[in-house]
């Protein structure tokens, strides 16, 4: 069979394209194989929309109708992306479970007669393979991808509240096996595609090709396309077997999951981990569990039906939408709606401060751009460089990155020039130093370069009062850990550094500060009134915060925090009252600034995983100890005076023009703060909620505290 | 392309014919002499039989193979050893033992241990650094006299000890009581023992070549017929060359304890059908390259004497070929890693103020079939020109009648560090024979790096 394979390149097949065009798919014949080709002209992405859906049965009824076609090749005609999922806009406009049951089912059927007809397809993928798309692979009889960063597979479902819907949850426990399946599914983590060949869910890889006689990415397609057609043909003559040899270690887990107890053991290990994770919470991946196990436990038409049933029910219910929600405001903040900058920024300068200056540096250096990262000691840079190095190695280490291009990147990180298009100061949150910083390096930049503040509390305008050109200041706010985070809020920039980007108006606190500190102050409020630390972090996790709330001033620093109480109750006023700063003074006296200097409200060492109470901070709650009231203290109470203050400072916000939508401040809410993304952001649960109910416990808890408490 | 590979080469008029039919064309420079430079002439090059790795040479040191062509040279060009004010070498995989590899031959091969040595390593084009660092030495007036030349012996490589064990054999010399030893042994674990290979594959993107030029070939669209085809033609120009002794640059060599070795083991014409039942080498089971279309791993030495022409006239010689202009080129090592013949001809032709229509002798390393068509379709592209090269128009075919007439890398073999020197022999016998005045030696290296080189035949 080398011939027709050594010939695949030069095309002597007559290519005939069928006459109809359609919106998503065409297909045209190379001999004896069907290429079906994706392409929706209406959007970017391709994506699983009801219109494909049909136009993808059109086109298969005729490829199985035709006598002349043996089998076909399924591919993207859009470089890097094979099928990015479902499309979720034809789940919002269905009104009942049953009606999305039916689009389950429909699906279902679709990719059935795919993978039982008589003409083998294979799925030809370069690109993302998410999702429905996945779904629609894995029903293909083989499946070729191209081996680049950008191809990979996943089934992301679970972040939207739901389950793959179109027969993943029955397919894929059979290609690689129940332990693997339950973490594809509950992850949801991207699968490159060579460990997706190591997991079964490939059957090959072809090379990405680099430069030659057309542009390397649209080449690339063509390459695996005619390297697809190759297989297509063996497999019809049966040169090929869709079969794949198991390695022994797969074959020892295959035999032992078919034993029933294992299977029952694994089932439950993984509802605990579960239950553990999610508190709960989420209903979609016990779902997921769910159906997975009754397929293989009772048999695939059993199966089916609990997916397309589960399904149904998964989206109509409040946690998905609050997650297809956050789904849609991510998109949204990911375009820049300024449009291009005047002059790109390729070199920037970031000054000090170093967990914070360092995350910055790393992803900038990442998008190549030049960085030179300055602090006030050499042992202090040291420390930031490290850091950088550090992630950059933690990457070579995943294999996400070759030692050499490490290097490369590391290289981006420059030394001592001054002629930079954009500085980013993150020295300390103090307000003379600012003004020091942004003298010193406005006597050495050139006229264009942006200053940029990142600041979490200070007025931008209160910072640029020293600037000799004020309109070159800017304020930008990033999250820890830089690199992880989704978010950096910022106050205008077009910085490509691959984040999450929301814009807000100058202000005290601006929007995510401003939103933190009343919850913070409450935090105290509750701990003066003997609540102990254990039992309010085990309030918020419950609620479905990420971090308790205790924790969450020690992650944040408490000198930080202290520093943000101050400053906004000083702006804004009683609003920002009700816990006594005293507690975080002393704290800070004490040298309790959180985790940085290892001990805050707990004690953290390296190397012990447990965290233990510091007891110093007992006596300084004894001290200030208020005494609660009993109509507003129990536990759900407790949850519900942090959450209030929360949404109501959020409302607020968009009420003064800070924030331009309320999906931003979801947006910000959820990935910056750690709000539970259950409620999908502080809007998002208001409506989920109630307002009028959300007013009435604000106005219960004004009643017994105050005005902090005032529904706005 | 397909149409000058259809070209049967079988059918390739004969040189002498070719060589009256390019003398009526003018040339569009009489000759690349420079004001105020000094001419750089090549005397003589001569090399080892090139063999298949794991022959005859398998017991050899890489200074014996090296020592062999210095020798050589010395009997075929008699030249007095205190003459000769320099010798470089070029060499690819070191053997540790003999890290200055040029030294070692000449103290052994009966130079004047009065001329200095050194080795200068540049993947596949390492004796072409090494022949035009002689270049600029004797240009710039600081020699008269070099031999240049290079070696490779790949039937045996350094393999070490993994980087844990040597680690542990270093501490433990330094380790000075009985409780430090026992202490350091009892870290030892049975992994440390495997060894570490020297790596075939390039450094900074840890991907072998074939597997570059498998990918390079279906960048440019090059089939698996049209690379056989091409290693076919090697072959058989090999072949043809051999019996017809004009591969004149090759010196017989006594092996120690074997018998006298005289000619390349590794040429062997096939057929196009037993080479399509080869399996692909690296891309598999659908990639085109194989060990049919590709270089085989090569022991050899070659070496050159190059002078300044005045000193080799004062000294009766008569030069073959004068070194003109060269040119090294790199780009990024991971899709361009083979491309460097087509960067580097037009620039060394520019540089020259030649055209292509100039040359009379093409000499092109060739690594892989696949990675010489991909070069020749990359200079037949307008796209590729003016995408990539920053060019209006395309750089052009070498014309194929012209193209590596007497066989290459394919066919005679590939010791990396030696291959440069037969290149230039190639070229400055050609056009002595067939009577050309330029010849254009062009190859690619490991590290996305090319060179070029204009080599003048000396008037007659």
């Amino acid at each position: 069979c080398s011939e027709p394979r050594s010939r695949y390149i030069r095309r002597n097949f007559t290519e005939s394209s069928a006459l109809l065009t359609r919106t998503h798919i065409n297909y045209g014949v190379k001999g004896d194989v069907a290429v079906i080709r994706i392409k929706s002209s209406t959007s970017k992405v391709n994506t699983l929309s009801k219109e494909l859906h049909s136009e993808f049965m059109e086109v298969m009824n005729e490829v199985w109708a035709t006598n002349q076609i043996r089998n076909a090749v399924l591919i993207s005609s859009k470089p890097g992306r094979f099928i990015a999922g479902a499309d979720i806009n034809m789940l919002a406009t269905c009104k009942t479970p049953q009606e999305v049951t039916q689009v389950s089912q429909e699906a279902q059927r679709t990719f059935e007669k795919l993978e039982k007809a008589a003409k083998p397809v294979i799925a030809a993928i370069s690109g993302s393979c998410l999702g429905g798309g996945l779904e629609l692979a894995i029903s293909c009889q083989y499946r070729i991808a191209t081996k680049d960063g950008k191809t990979i597979l996943g089934a992301p479902e679970v972040l939207l509240g739901i389950l793959p819907g179109a027969g993943g949850t029955q397919r894929l426990p059979e290609m690689v096996g129940v332990p693997a399946v339950f973490d594809m599914m509950l992850t949801s983590r991207n699968i490159h595609a060579d460990s997706a060949k190591k997991m079964g869910l490939v059957d090959q890889l072809v090379e990405p090709l680099g430069l030659g006689i057309k542009p390397p990415e649209e080449w690339t397609i063509e390459y695996l396309e005619a390297v697809a057609i190759t297989f297509a043909k063996g497999l019809a003559d049966k040169k090929i077997s869709p079969k794949r040899d198991q390695g022994l270690v797969e074959k020892l887990t295959a035999y032992t999951m078919t034993i029933p107890f294992v299977r029952q053991q694994v089932y439950k290990k993984v509802e605990e981990k579960v239950q553990k994770e999610t508190k709960g919470l989420y209903p979609a991946p016990l779902k997921i569990i769910d159906v997975v196990k009754t397929g293989i436990e009772r048999g695939s038409d059993a199966g089916y039906l609990s997916e397309s049933q589960k399904f149904g029910s998964l989206a109509m219910i409040s946690e998905s939408k609050a997650l297809m929600g956050l789904y849609h405001g991510q998109v949204l903040c990911k375009k820049n709606k300024f449009g291009a900058p005047q002059k790109d920024v390729k070199r920037l300068a970031i000054l000090g401060e170093g967990l914070k200056g360092a995350g910055i540096t790393q992803v900038s250096v990442d998008k190549r751009l030049k960085t030179i990262l300055k602090d006030a000691t050499l042992t202090r840079l040291g420390h930031g460089q490290q850091q950088v190095f550090k992630g950059l190695n933690y990457k070579v280490n995943k294999k996400a990155l070759t030692s050499f291009e490490r290097d490369s990147i590391f290289s981006n990180l420059t030394g001592n020039v001054l002629k930079v298009d954009m500085v980013i100061e993150a020295v300390f949150e103090d307000l003379s130093l600012k003004h020091r910083v942004l003298k010193e390096v406005e006597a050495v930049i050139p006229d264009h370069c942006v200053f940029a503040s990142n600041t979490s509390a200070f007025p931008i305008s209160e910072i640029a009062a020293v600037s000799k050109r004020p309109e070159k200041v800017i304020g930008m706010h990033y999250f820890s850990p830089m690199d992880k985070m989704q978010l950096a809020s910022a106050v205008a920039v077009s910085l490509k550094q691959g984040k999450v980007i929301i814009v807000v108006m100058d202000g005290p606190g601006f929007y995510t500060t401003r939103c933190l500190a009343p919850m913070m102050s409450e935090v105290i409020r509750i701990l003066q009134e003997g609540v102990d630390l254990e039992k309010l972090d085990s309030l918020t996790t419950s609620f479905g915060f990420p971090v308790g709330a205790a924790t969450l001033v020690d992650e944040v620093g408490v000198d930080v925090a202290k520093h943000m109480a101050e400053d906004l109750r000083k702006a804004l006023g009683e609003r920002f009252g009700g816990g006594n700063p005293e507690l975080l003074t002393q704290m800070v006296s004490k040298g309790f600034l959180g985790r940085k200097s290892g001990k805050g409200f707990y004690i953290y060492q390296e190397s012990v995983k447990s965290k233990n109470l510091n007891s110093d901070v007992d006596s300084i709650l004894v001290s200030l100890k208020m005494p609660p009231k009993s109509e507003v203290s129990p536990g759900e109470d407790i949850q519900f005076r942090l959450v209030t203050r929360f949404v109501n400072e959020a409302v607020m916000c968009l009420r003064e023009g800070i924030l331009a939508t309320p999906a931003e401040g979801d947006i910000a809410a959820v990935f910056g703060l750690g709000f539970p993304p259950c409620f999908g952001g502080p809007f998002c649960f208001v409506a989920l909620y109630g307002p009028q109910k959300i007013v009435d416990r604000l106005k219960k808890y004004e009643a017994a505290y105050g005005k902090q408490f005032t529904p706005c | 392309m397909t149409t000058i590979l259809t070209y049967p080469f079988k059918n390739l008029p004969t040189a002498s014919k070719w060589a009256l039919r390019f003398s009526v064309q003018t040339k569009t420079k009489k000759t690349l002499a420079k004001p105020n430079i000094r001419n750089v002439v090549v005397v003589d090059g001569v090399r080892t039989p090139f063999l298949l790795s794991g022959t005859s040479y398998k017991d050899l040191m890489p200074h014996d193979l090296a020592r062999a062509a210095l020798t050589g040279l010395l009997h075929r060009t008699s030249v007095p050893k205190e003459v000769v004010d320099y010798i470089i070498f070029g060499t690819v995989i070191q053997e540790v033992k003999t890290s200055n590899v040029a030294r070692e031959a000449a103290l052994g091969a009966g130079f004047s241990d009065k001329t200095p040595a050194h080795t200068v390593t540049m993947a596949c084009i390492s004796a072409n650094q090494a022949m035009t660092t002689g270049v600029g030495l004797i240009a710039s007036g600081q020699c008269d006299v070099i031999v240049a030349g290079g070696v490779e012996l790949m039937s045996d490589v350094p393999i070490r000890h993994s980087r844990k064990m040597r680690k542990l054999m270093l501490d433990l010399n330094k380790a000075k009581s009985m409780g430090q030893r026992l202490s350091l042994i009892s870290k030892f674990r049975f992994n440390f023992l495997a060894p570490e290979l020297p790596a075939v594959s390039e450094f900074s993107t840890s991907e072998t070549m074939g597997h570059s030029a498998d990918r390079l070939a279906a960048a440019f669209a090059v089939s698996r017929l049209e690379q056989d085809e091409y290693a076919l033609r090697s072959h058989s120009l090999a072949k043809k060359a051999q019996d017809e002794g004009l591969l004149s640059d090759v010196v017989p060599f006594k092996v120690p304890g074997k018998d006298t070795v005289t000619k390349d083991n590794g040429i062997r014409p096939s057929s196009l059908e037993q080479m399509a039942k080869l399996k692909p080498a690296f891309i598999k089971p659908y990639g085109t390259v194989t060990a049919a279309n590709s270089s085989f791993l090569t022991d050899g030495a070659s070496a050159m004497l190059i002078m300044a022409e005045e000193k080799a006239l004062a000294m009766g010689y008569k030069p073959k070929a004068y070194l003109r202009d060269f040119m090294y080129v790199s780009q990024d090592p991971k899709d361009q890693l083979l491309l460097g013949p087509t960067y580097a001809t037009p620039k060394v032709l520019e540089k020259a103020g030649l055209t292509m229509n100039d040359i009379d002798a093409f000499e092109f390393h060739e690594a892989f079939s696949g990675q010489i068509l991909a070069n020749f379709k990359a200079m037949d592209s307008d796209w590729f020109a003016e995408n990539y090269m920053g060019r209006k128009t395309k750089v052009g075919l070498p014309p194929l009648e012209k193209f590596n007439n007497w066989g290459g890398s394919l066919s005679l073999g590939h010791p990396f560090g030696a291959t440069g020197c037969r290149l230039v022999m190639a070229a400055a016998n050609r056009l002595q024979k067939e009577g050309g005045q330029y010849g254009l030696v062009a190859a690619c290296a490991a590290g996305g790096q090319g060179h070029a080189m204009i080599v003048e035949a000396y008037p007659k």
